[in-house]
């Protein structure tokens, strides 16, 4: 935590300087090619904290290494406090006061779809990298927006892989209630309909987003006494849903199905309270041992003297996906990058990743595998990546659910 | 059967968090009749205190129950600073100028919170002695839900020993029924109001302590609760202790049950139970009319025709306007528009908070409904920008009818917290009924008409049809429309004696407000492209009150100069530095320190006395 806090200070006075420099270097270095990045930084702090850490890491090594044909570049990172409204006019003060060449961020749905549709307005090209909801590259997809992170539809098709193996028929949902908490909900049991006809759901429960009333939801998910449970709930909802779940004893002999949960950002804060057995969607950062990851990790935690939370991974990525359009485009104007953008190939610390050109959407997995308690502390086990190509309806499903592009 | 009755339980333990942190609330209103938003920030700093304390306390029983009732003293000492060195100087500005205040409180308190505790939520340990649970009918309940089932009676029954069996409970009585009759009969005012603000914190913390074992601590806290808290309060009946616990036993078992039933009603039920009540119940359920406070302020002044030199200096800020954007960049263009967006939003709410004396919690409602108004048309009929902006009013303006006829029947903070209410209501349905509206996801592809897509020619658009709604408004105060709203006002019976019908003229000024904030919310659609339910959210509410505030209630520039004070210190802050929260904190507790009538308010009183100056 200490180590979190230090960097986050040295950073503001980063970002500070570099804002209020900001017409100077853009003067002396007519060369520098500008980002600019737009999330929540205010309101959800304990995943994009971690997220721009590991962006700054990653524009530092990129400039190091010489940056992009010799040009550097440079980010300029903007709060909008968790409203689209801010987000929508702090695009366009990137883009006319500050002269970015692209923007990038988003962690809420909501502020994803409306940068979404300034840069469709405005033919801007935005590089989506958390906002998860599908409506993002399919209903609302547009020619301007690449979303990175695997969505909403994709993971709990991941999950769904899983759940269908299970020897349960009878399942219960608890969903934040907001769009991304719906069409979780939305999309698993359609799948797993589809999967398995002899399922049937007994129970959903949507508690407020950030607001569970823990005790009684668990109460009412036991009622109906079902078999098993997908659960959609993170953060502070989840801490208090396990609580009063594992106290209660509502996970006793029932298989838990659970999104997201396998994250450090989420699975971290349970400590030794973490549930053990949930078949979850996450990332195992301590474990993944491939050359790419390694890397990775050992160059954060020399630089933030942290570990690496899933929101580095998506930071440290939408970078690299950025690098690569640049060194592919070769230019930094509109219409080449987002060219360039379509069908591109580039490195993550999750392995080579493209961005499909019939949707814009990346084929960046998840790790999906079991959680268990290690030395007092949540962490997964008998992981595997599911691979996010595998996991997209075929072309012409995907067609139809995008039919302006 | 069970399952009921152990969902009856759990109601039960949800009731006494909610009693607990609400009793505090009501104890402070009461006295000292401050709309105190950092209650919430003070329950989240109990939550964070105890969580410290707890950790590094021995563990065991001394160091888990010395640190939650350590961390509630703490809060109740912080709360003593807040008032002693903040709201004691500002008792005597007018009615809701300290929430102005403890508005900057709480955002100073959140990035504090973030530097000192960092972005991860904490989770605390559990209860020593409670860590299990205990089977009730067959079923397994923790038992430590059954602890705080116990604690809010035990709590409510000292409370109730206080403030009967005591001399200082009893003088807190009297202030609440009385508080200037209190000060006449000698008590020692000063006194009272700390220690009745320290008792009220220390409910807070104690409030968020106890959430330890059974809740993370997070950032969000604060603002999770302090709705629902205020909503209890009212609902009870502002100041009245029996009533916050009947109300937050109603509210929690409500939750409860209707978890059951149709678990999705659970995002706006307490606003809806807060409606129902204050409709029935226009003061809450065991409430009294509240005393109107004497000599606590002189009557409102007289608005007069604007000096000249004020007239001058709008003509130039006028012609400043017009003249200078075509040099401006793309960029300060979508600043000034918002920013005659927000003039005119602004000069809505304070027409009817300023001339018409009623206070809106909820005023984001008409923005959003003007804002979606335009926006369903785009999406459903496919509608021009013309009649989109036509329709803004239109839809803003009905609402107002709706809910104006209920809201300008109440008075006071009662009145405020039904508009909130509605709002609230809008909101959720903007929010769940997501074939319609979009959900949050909200309505994309608002954008003007090719002929205003410039963001010149949107400026000029946006200008014109806000300085001319601000303008209209203006005019109408100085209309016998205007002379009859503040007659009702500042002498109800002597207005209705006269044959006026003050709620008639209530009525019809809401309904105006509400169709020119339609106007605002419509124009800034089409200035964002998109719409979304955070357009009627209540920090878009608590905004356009923070402007009124900051400019000055009864001055008819306030709001103009409050929009562009407050717009232009958070977009330049939110660039600056990333504890922009924490700045604009400060400088709003610093602004209500030296500017208690507001900006308008206090350039007014200069210029006043500079004219003065000859005469004596």
């Amino acid at each position: 935590m200490t180590g979190l806090m230090i960097g986050r200070r040295q950073l503001m006075a980063g970002v500070g300087a570099s804002a209020l420099a900001a017409p100077w270097i853009a003067r002396a270095q007519g060369n520098v090619i500008r980002i600019g990045e737009i999330n929540s930084y205010t309101a959800q702090p304990a995943f994009l904290l971690p997220y721009r850490n590991a962006w700054i890491l990653a524009q530092e090594q990129v400039n190091a290494a010489g940056g992009i044909n010799g040009r550097k570049i440079e980010t300029i990172f903007r709060d909008d406090g968790g409203r689209p409204e801010d987000a929508v006019r702090m695009a366009g003060e990137l883009l006319n006061a500050e002269k970015v060449a692209l923007l990038a961020g988003g962690f809420l749905s909501n502020v994803g779809l409306a940068l979404a549709d300034f840069a469709r307005q405005n033919k801007r090209l935005y590089v989506a990298s958390e906002p998860l909801t599908d409506a993002l590259v399919w209903s609302h997809g547009n020619r301007y927006t690449f979303r990175l992170r695997a969505s909403t539809y994709m993971q709990s098709a991941m999950l769904v892989e899983e759940a269908a193996k299970l020897p349960v028929k009878r399942w219960a949902t608890v969903a934040p209630n907001y769009e991304y908490g719906q069409s979780a909900v939305r999309s698993f049991k359609e799948l797993l309909k589809k999967a398995r006809p002899d399922v049937e759901f007994v129970a959903e429960q949507f508690p407020a987003l950030g607001r569970i009333d823990a005790g009684a939801t668990v109460q009412a998910l036991a009622a109906a006494n079902p078999e098993a449970i997908f659960n959609v709930t993170f953060a502070a909802d989840l801490t208090n849903f396990v609580r009063q779940g594992s106290t209660r004893g509502l996970f006793e002999r029932r298989k838990v199905v659970s999104l997201l949960t396998g994250e450090p950002e989420y699975l971290e804060p349970l400590g030794d309270e973490a549930p053990e057995g949930w078949i979850v969607t996450g990332y195992p950062w301590s474990q993944i041992n491939t050359p790419e990851h390694t890397a990775f990790r050992e160059a954060y935690q020399r630089r933030w003297n942290a570990h690496p939370f899933l929101g580095s991974i998506v930071g440290y990525s939408t970078v690299q996906a950025i690098v690569a359009m640049l060194k592919k485009a070769g230019k930094v104007e509109t219409e080449p990058m987002v060219e360039a953008m379509s069908g591109l190939q580039f490195q993550t610390p999750f392995g080579q990743v493209e961005f499909r050109a019939i949707d814009h959407q990346s084929t960046m997995g998840a790790f999906v595998g079991r959680t268990v308690l290690k030395d007092g502390k949540g962490t997964m086990t008998d992981w595997r990546y599911a691979d996010g190509r595998n996991y997209i309806p075929p072309d012409d499903v995907v067609r139809q659910l995008r039919p302006q592009a | 059967m069970e399952n009921l009755i152990l969902q009856a339980l759990n109601g039960l333990a949800s009731a006494s968090t909610l009693f607990l942190v609400a009793s505090g609330l009501t104890v402070i209103f009461g006295v000292s009749r401050i709309v105190n938003f950092a209650h919430g920030s003070f329950y989240m700093l109990g939550a964070y205190l105890a969580f410290s304390f707890v950790t590094h306390l021995p563990r065991g029983h001394l160091g888990f129950w010395g640190g939650v009732l350590g961390a509630a003293l703490a809060v109740g000492a912080i709360g003593v600073v807040v008032e002693v060195l903040l709201l004691r100087r500002i008792y005597r500005a007018p009615e809701l100028f300290q929430l102005l205040t403890t508005f900057g409180v709480v955002l100073i308190v959140q990035d504090l919170a973030l530097l000192i505790w960092g972005p991860q939520d904490l989770l605390g340990p559990r209860a020593p002695g409670l860590r299990g649970s205990t089977e009730v009918l067959g079923l397994r309940f923790p038992l430590y839900e059954l602890f705080l089932i116990g604690v809010g009676p035990v709590v409510l029954g000292l409370l109730w020993l206080l403030f009967h069996r005591t001399r200082w409970g009893t003088l807190v009585r009297a202030a609440t029924q009385d508080r200037e009759m209190v000060g006449a009969l000698g008590v020692n005012q000063r006194m009272l109001f700390t220690s009745v603000f320290f008792l009220g914190s220390v409910l807070a913390g104690l409030g968020g302590a106890l959430q330890l074992p059974r809740e993370s601590v997070n950032l969000h806290m604060d603002l999770s609760i302090i709705a629902e808290v205020f909503v209890v309060v009212v609902v009870g009946g502002l100041g009245s202790l029996s009533g916050a616990a009947l109300a937050a036993l109603l509210i929690a078992e409500l939750h409860a049950f209707g978890i059951l039933i149709f678990p999705r009603i659970t995002l706006v039920l307490a606003f809806l139970v807060m409606a129902v009540v204050l409709v029935i119940r226009p003061h809450g359920l065991l409430g009294r009319p509240q005393e109107a406070a004497r000599g606590t302020g002189l009557a409102e002044p007289v608005i007069r025709a604007a000096p000249l030199a004020l007239k001058w200096l709008g003509l130039a800020a006028l012609i400043a306007a017009i003249l200078l954007p075509p040099f401006a960049g793309d960029y300060a263009l979508t600043v000034l528009t918002d920013m005659a967006v927000f003039i005119l939003f602004a000069a809505s709410l304070h027409f009817i908070m300023g001339p018409g004396g009623m206070a809106s919690f909820g005023h984001a409602a008409y923005f959003g409904l003007g804002a979606y108004g335009a926006a369903l048309a785009v999406k459903w009929l496919a509608a021009p920008m013309g009649l989109g902006l036509a329709l803004a009013p239109l839809a803003a303006g009905l609402g107002g009818l709706v809910f104006g006829w209920f809201c300008v029947r109440l008075s006071g903070v009662y009145s405020a917290m039904l508009t909130l209410a509605f709002a609230q209501i809008t909101w959720s349905i903007a929010f769940q009924w997501v074939e319609l509206t979009g959900g949050d996801n909200g309505i994309l592809g608002v954008w003007p008409a090719p002929w205003a897509a410039g963001k010149l020619t949107y400026y000029y658009l946006t200008l014109a049809l806000c300085l001319g709604a601000t303008l209209i408004l203006r005019r109408i105060i100085h209309a016998p429309f205007g002379y009859a709203l503040r007659a009702q006002r500042d002498s109800p019976l002597r207005a209705e004696a006269i044959g006026m019908d003050g709620f008639r003229i209530r009525w019809a000024g809401f309904a105006l407000a509400a169709c020119m904030a339609g106007i605002a919310g419509g124009l800034f659609a089409y200035a964002k492209g998109s719409v979304f339910p955070t357009y009627l959210d209540i920090p878009r509410s608590v905004d356009a009150l923070l402007m009124v505030l900051l400019g000055g209630v009864q001055t008819l520039s306030g709001p103009i100069a409050g929009a562009i004070a407050f717009t232009g210190l958070q977009e330049q802050l939110s660039r600056m530095t990333d504890l922009w929260r924490l700045v604009l904190g400060i400088v709003i507790v610093l602004l209500v320190l030296f500017f208690p009538q507001g900006l308008a308010g206090a350039a007014r009183s200069a210029w006043e006395a500079r004219d003065a100056r000859p005469d004596a």
